[in-house]
């Protein structure tokens, strides 16, 4: 039997859980330099003056370095319509625009003596008006770049006439905040850089080390080959350490200015404010449709927050555009983005990157349109479902559904929730008046992984001993990708799991790759992997053909024994170890996708929230997860685990919050609600595979998927809870005080006739 | 002090926390540190047999103590039952947590021996985790507790 779509357990565990691996703060660089980053108190202000005099008497004080002793230059755009105005300098030069960003550089010969020297570095501000809310910034009365004359960095305009709901008997509408969040990965950024006079090597944590290469040699005018980035055991990403910081590419620029190996860790602190944040968007939302429940017409502005400088986010909206309309075959869809700058840390990427936003507000908006119909809001989904017959699904935003299986999923939830019973216990608390309400959410979704469509390198060299390495350009930071791709290597040569080493993060030895992010890593990394192992097949058949002196076309492979033979005589067999011997046998292949895939699904959260206090508890959790062919069902659980962690987390806890000056108010893990065990509950996965046709495995990716669903699922549940109070929206995070007040301010319904 | 059954005796700065000693003196790297504020348990480690979050003790105060740390749990390559449920049930991803969790894991259950889920629920408040959602953590535990039960 073959080893695919098994419970295979992680070949990484071993040395993380007796030694802790090895992570960048853990590598041993005896002679390097510390490196600590003064950085912005305020949100936004000019700088007066910055004196380095007694930071640089301090002791063991290398060097102290500001803007104007760094010669490099600008990040570059992340889009070419964003203004010139608003480049980002790698340290602030003139002025400041959000609390945590690069001031000045202190170089010194221990972590500690960094840390003080940083201390009195005596910068002088002239405070400006700082502009935090999305929608005070767009108003354009306080600017970030005069020079650009507006905070609008961005903008993709509606296209929608006026008469775009002419035809819908309902239509309702609803501002809803997807508030800014913290990624929080439990390892925060660190980075370490060598010059040798001629190379630099640097280390580095992220998901894209060929990024990164690509990043410090344009930054610091190399060619990509006097580059090398090593990435070790990275701790979690989530989408924010895809990109190149600032930071990276300073410790980079001092390893070659000083020529001493330097390295940096950040603490919490300024990962919270420095490490670009997720999400902030903020939507109206309005859907049109019958009073039987057919939606005709969905038009979403999106008002997305980029931060300070417009990065990572400027084109999130992008994907939220191209996913507005979901699950559900809605004829007219219109998006209107403006994408606008506040005195806030960066927004970049974070577990889903511009999907969660679209399926945030589309769930929550049907919620609402199957409240005003009054009709069972998994009815109102399923009259409007895609059908299975109609793949691949071409919608109005121009994404294609590769496959689908839209009302399954949402069967399979309701049956394995038990729906029926759950309404009848809501009703019954209804009617009993009781102060713990019982809320029941839904949400479905479908997301684009491999967004960019990227080709990925596989290879796989099998050595004398029988032994074979893989190699990989994605970069796994807790997927498991050494488990997933050995299991591949395995299942197609017989060769033993356990002898099967995967190699990744290292760009001198993976000579290109685009990293881990998109929930790409298995559908292009593995399929790269699987089409190196089909070519190295193909090359020992030729030899084995040579050895057994038979034809080639009659060489047949065993994968259960991992031998060569010819067909009908499988005794007289050749193993790897011996087809290896004559000289190298290895092969690498680079995986074209035909394009981006659709995983789907449906969860459903189930709350109880004290209409008392507002207090709301997730009690359960039930998803149904479709990304495509499982290669292992125990790394696909947790990838869908973590996600609806993070999305219920969203839902119910988390808020980066500023005040109205700039000032972050969560800017540790003391004051930022990042859920403990303690508030969540077990979670009850469903499975379902519906296989995509563009990739030899079936496989679209889950990494992001389960906190898509999760967030509107457990959002729609604590409105549920408390729909009959006359409550129809609660803002996010639905904590304590925001359901308290929901409740205050809702207006109790009618009695309906016969009540 | 002692750690992991090894003698380590130095001159330190009285600023210096527990974590820092034992990652820079002693060139154990396996406690991480994930915050500043004592939030997320990543450097927890047993002191004289009770978990400690590392960073909330100076090292002078540990002068003279037994400390064990992730290095130190296994018996030479026989795992703890804690490391390997932790390893049958997926109780880690990225592993940066995970140290400061097992470490964590292994005073619970030595506290609370026969725990319900809402034990390991609560006994772990003190930990962080951002990729497992906790679900195979809990399950983990769990079975680790079993694993001991039955071997008592």
């Amino acid at each position: 039997m073959s080893i695919l779509g098994t419970r295979v357990l992680r070949a990484e565990d071993a040395r993380l859980l007796t030694t802790g691996g090895t992570f960048i703060d853990g590598l041993a660089l005896p002679d390097a330099l510390h490196v600590a980053f003064v950085r912005s108190p305020v949100a936004h202000a000019r700088i007066e003056s910055v004196d380095t005099t007694a930071a640089r008497s301090r002791p063991g004080v290398v060097a102290v370095l500001t803007a104007g002793d760094v010669d490099l230059p600008p990040e570059p755009r992340s889009h070419r319509r964003v203004p010139d105005a608003m480049e980002r300098p790698r340290i602030a030069r003139d002025v400041v625009r959000f609390v945590g960003e690069v001031v000045a550089v202190v170089v010194a010969g221990s972590r500690a003596q960094a840390a003080d020297a940083a201390e009195a570095v005596v910068v002088e501000y002239d405070p400006l008006p700082a502009v935090v809310d999305p929608e005070a910034a767009r108003r354009d009365e306080v600017l970030l770049f005069p020079d650009a004359g507006t905070n609008v960095a961005f903008s993709m305009p509606s296209r929608a006439g006026d008469d775009f709901f002419a035809g819908c008997e309902v239509v309702v509408e609803q501002r809803i905040v997807n508030q800014r969040v913290a990624p929080c990965p439990l390892e925060v950024r660190a980075a370490a850089a060598r010059w040798d006079g001629r190379r630099l090597t640097q280390w580095a944590c992220t998901q894209n080390p060929h990024g990164t290469r690509a990043g410090l040699a344009a930054a610091l005018g190399l060619d990509t080959g006097a580059v090398r980035v090593v990435t070790p055991d990275v701790g979690g990403g989530f989408g924010a350490k895809h990109g190149t910081y600032p930071e990276e590419v300073i410790v980079a620029w001092l390893a070659r200015r000083l020529a001493r190996p330097v390295r940096w860790v950040e603490t919490r602190g300024e990962s919270m404010c420095a490490l670009g944040h997720g999400r902030a968007q903020v939507q109206v939302a309005r859907l049109g449709g019958t009073r039987d429940g057919r939606l005709l017409a969905y038009r979403l502005e999106v008002l997305q927050d980029v931060g300070a400088y417009p990065s990572g986010a400027t084109l999130l909206p992008y994907m939220t555009r191209m996913m507005a309309s979901g699950v559900y075959d809605i004829p007219a869809v219109d998006v209107d983005v403006v994408d606008v700058v506040t005195n806030t840390t960066p927004v970049e990427a974070y577990r889903g990157a511009g999907r969660p936003e679209a399926t945030a507000a589309l769930e929550r908006v049907v919620d609402r349109f199957a409240a005003e119909i009054g009709l069972d809001p998994a009815e109102v989904r399923r009259r409007n479902l895609v059908a299975p017959d109609r793949f691949p699904f071409t919608t109005p935003t121009k994404a294609t559904y590769d496959s689908g299986a839209y009302e399954a999923a949402l069967d399979r939830v309701l049956e394995a929730a038990g729906y029926p019973r759950l309404r009848a216990e809501q009703a019954a608390r209804r009617d009993r008046g009781d102060t713990r309400q019982l809320g029941i959410g839904l949400s479905m979704y479908v997301e684009i992984t491999n967004p960019g469509g990227e080709p990925e390198y596989g290879s796989v060299e099998v050595r004398a001993d029988g032994t074979a390495v893989a190699r990989t350009g994605t970069s796994a930071h807790g997927q498991g990708h050494d488990t997933a791709f050995a299991m591949i290597v395995s299942a197609a040569t017989g060769i033993p799991f356990e002898a099967i080493e995967v190699r990744h993060g290292d760009t001198d030895d993976v000579p290109r790759g685009h990293g881990t992010g998109g929930s790409r890593s298995l559908q292009a990394g593995g399929s790269a992997i699987s089409g190196a192992v089909d070519l190295l097949i193909e090359r020992a058949r030729e030899r084995a053909a040579e050895l057994l002196e038979a034809n080639p076309g009659d060489v047949v492979i065993d994968p259960g024994r991992g031998v060569f033979h010819v067909a009908g005589t499988p005794a007289l067999a050749r193993s790897w170890a011996e087809l290896a011997r004559p000289g190298p046998l290895a092969a690498e292949y680079d995986f074209e996708p035909p394009g981006a895939t659709f995983p789907f699904g449906a969860h459903l959260a189930v709350v109880e929230v004290d209409t008392e206090t507002g207090r709301v508890e997730l009690v359960r959790h039930v998803a149904c997860d479709d990304a495509g062919t499982v290669l292992n069902p125990l790394l696909f659980d947790g990838q869908v685990h973590g996600g609806i962690a993070q999305g219920a987390a969203q839902a119910l806890f988390e808020e980066f919050v500023y005040d109205a000056d700039g000032n972050p108010r969560t800017a540790n893990l003391a004051d930022y609600a990042f859920p403990s065990a303690a508030e969540l509950p077990s979670f009850e996965r469903v499975p379902m595979e519906t296989p995509t046709p563009l990739n030899p495995l079936g496989a679209k990716g889950v990494g992001e998927a389960g906190t898509i669903g999760a967030t509107p699922a457990v959002h729609n549940a604590v409105v549920d809870a408390l729909a009959h109070l006359g409550v129809r929206h609660v803002d996010m995070p639905c904590t304590p005080e925001h359901v308290w007040l929901a409740l205050r301010s809702a207006a109790p319904p009618p009695a309906r006739a016969g009540e | 002090m002692t750690v992991n059954g090894t003698a380590h005796d130095h001159d330190v700065e009285p600023r210096t926390l527990l974590v820092q000693y034992l990652r820079e003196a002693c060139g154990l790297t396996g406690t991480k540190v994930g915050c500043d504020t004592s939030s997320c348990g990543a450097c927890t480690v047993l002191v004289d047999g009770e978990s400690v979050k590392s960073c909330t003790m100076f090292a002078a105060q540990a002068d003279g103590a037994s400390v064990t740390t992730i290095e130190g749990l296994a018996d030479g390559d026989r795992w703890h039952p804690v490391q390997q449920a932790f390893h049958e049930h997926h109780g880690l991803q990225c592993g940066y947590c995970t140290a400061g969790m097992v470490m964590a894991a292994v005073s619970l259950l030595d506290e609370v021996p026969e725990p319900t889920e809402r034990d390991v629920r609560l006994g772990l408040e003190g930990n962080l985790c951002r990729c497992t959602g906790y679900h195979n953590i809990v399950k983990a535990v769990l079975a680790a507790a079993e694993t001991m039960r039955a071997a008592r």
